[in-house]
């Protein structure tokens, strides 16, 4: 009996249209347009503080403006969505075994939650906020 | 005893015949079954009663032996394992994703198995000892450190989730590169770095950009991309002491 498989194509741009947990994926991955867009803010931040005091005041005029205190919100979501989407994935890429048993994801995802919280409170105290 | 409950059950198959379709196309079956019964039990009552030219594999009929994967309304499953009474409405049965129609829900599994070899799955032994020294020791922490790798019942489930895989067929895939890590992890094992050649490169590890498709829809709990990640860890450091750290080799 001769071969004749049907090969089916994955269509190549709509393809995470096809179920929820590709969807899911996208929008993890879509948060790192915000993070970029931040970091290129913070870069002109950069160079508008090299530029002298008028420039810097400048920028810190924009960022007080409507869009931007907009974009700052939709990046701070997006941050803290891809945040967690990568400390819930630690316990998959660093299991820690003891003896014969497991230490429990929730822990390993857990103490990257508390390390995070304890750095942004350092951070947060050298900025002066408290 | 009560007596067992039945159902009309309206499933929609696709069917492809490689003798005379250019096409697969999808037919509509009711067949009344009971209410307990799984997908891979409806089918065979369509076959036995209604359409005996209805293809499809099966063997254990208790989630065994992996041939039964299929589509299930979308979502890969064992049709030995996907109970009717989680369903409602017309139940779309379509072969596995990513894979070749051979006939109906028949895939051909070529790829994968051409994957499987590739990664060299069978231990490889670091230093080899005459049968007169006897068997190769393992502690239970050592064999716990890989079981949960080992449980692969090869049903390529995860094949049929993977959209990396859908989209880029030369990618070894979450089984095939699971079980190099499962036995990459084994202490009687010495054959990391020949894996290697296979495992760190754009078609292993590196295709992967962390969808865990796999993971949710695998049946024996393997969670191959938990294996992936930690092997790229692995390929990472390796790159590092190679390239970066002076006279160091991988
Ligand atoms: S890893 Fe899981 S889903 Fe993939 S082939 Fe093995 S048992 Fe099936
Ligand atoms: S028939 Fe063996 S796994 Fe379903």
């Amino acid at each position: 009996m001769s071969r004749n498989p049907l090969v089916r194509e994955v269509p190549p741009t709509t393809w995470f249209f096809r179920h929820p947990r590709y969807l899911r994926y996208m929008s993890r991955e879509i948060t790192c347009i915000f993070i970029a867009a931040y970091c290129v803010m913070l870069v002109v931040g950069l160079q508008r503080l090299a530029a002298g005091p008028a420039a810097w005041d400048g920028f810190l005029l924009a960022l007080r403006s409507a869009d931007s205190i907009v974009f700052h919100l939709l990046a701070l979501a997006a941050a803290l969505y891809h945040a967690a989407t990568w400390f819930n994935a630690t316990q998959k890429a660093m299991p820690i075994q003891i003896g014969e048993d497991f230490v429990p994801g929730s822990v390993i995802s857990g103490a990257h939650y508390v390390a995070w919280a304890v750095l942004s409170i350092a951070v947060l105290y050298f900025a002066g906020a408290f | 005893m009560t007596p067992l409950k039945e159902r009309l059950v309206q499933l929609e198959v696709l069917r492809y015949n490689p003798d005379t379709d250019t096409e697969a196309h999808f037919q509509r079956y009711e067949v009344v079954c009971q209410e307990e019964w799984v997908v891979l039990d409806a089918l065979n009552k369509v076959k036995a009663d209604i359409d005996p030219t209805l293809n499809f594999r099966w063997s254990c009929h208790m989630a065994v032996c992996g041939s039964c994967g299929m589509m299930i309304n979308g979502e890969p499953k064992l049709s030995c394992h996907a109970f009717l009474r989680s369903y409602e409405g017309v139940i779309r049965v379509e072969p596995l994703a990513h894979f070749p129609i051979e006939r109906d829900l028949v895939t051909a599994p070529d790829d994968f198995m051409e994957k499987l070899k590739r990664v060299k799955p069978y231990i490889i032994p670091k230093e080899k000892k005459p049968i007169s020294e006897g068997e190769y020791k393992q502690t239970p922490a050592q064999l716990m450190k890989f079981r949960q790798y080992s449980m692969c019942i090869n049903c390529m489930l995860c094949y049929a989730a993977c959209p990396e895989y859908g989209l880029t067929p030369d990618f070894i895939g979450p089984a095939a590169l699971t079980l190099a890590h499962r036995y990459n992890l084994d202490s009687r094992d010495g054959g990391r770095l020949a894996r290697q050649e296979v495992v760190a490169t754009h078609e292993g590890v590196w295709d992967c950009t962390f969808v865990g498709a796999c993971s949710e829809v695998c049946p024996a709990h393997v969670d191959p991309a938990s294996a992936l990640q930690q092997m790229k860890i692995t390929s990472s450091i390796d790159w590092i002491v190679e390239h970066l750290i002076p006279g160091g080799k991988s």
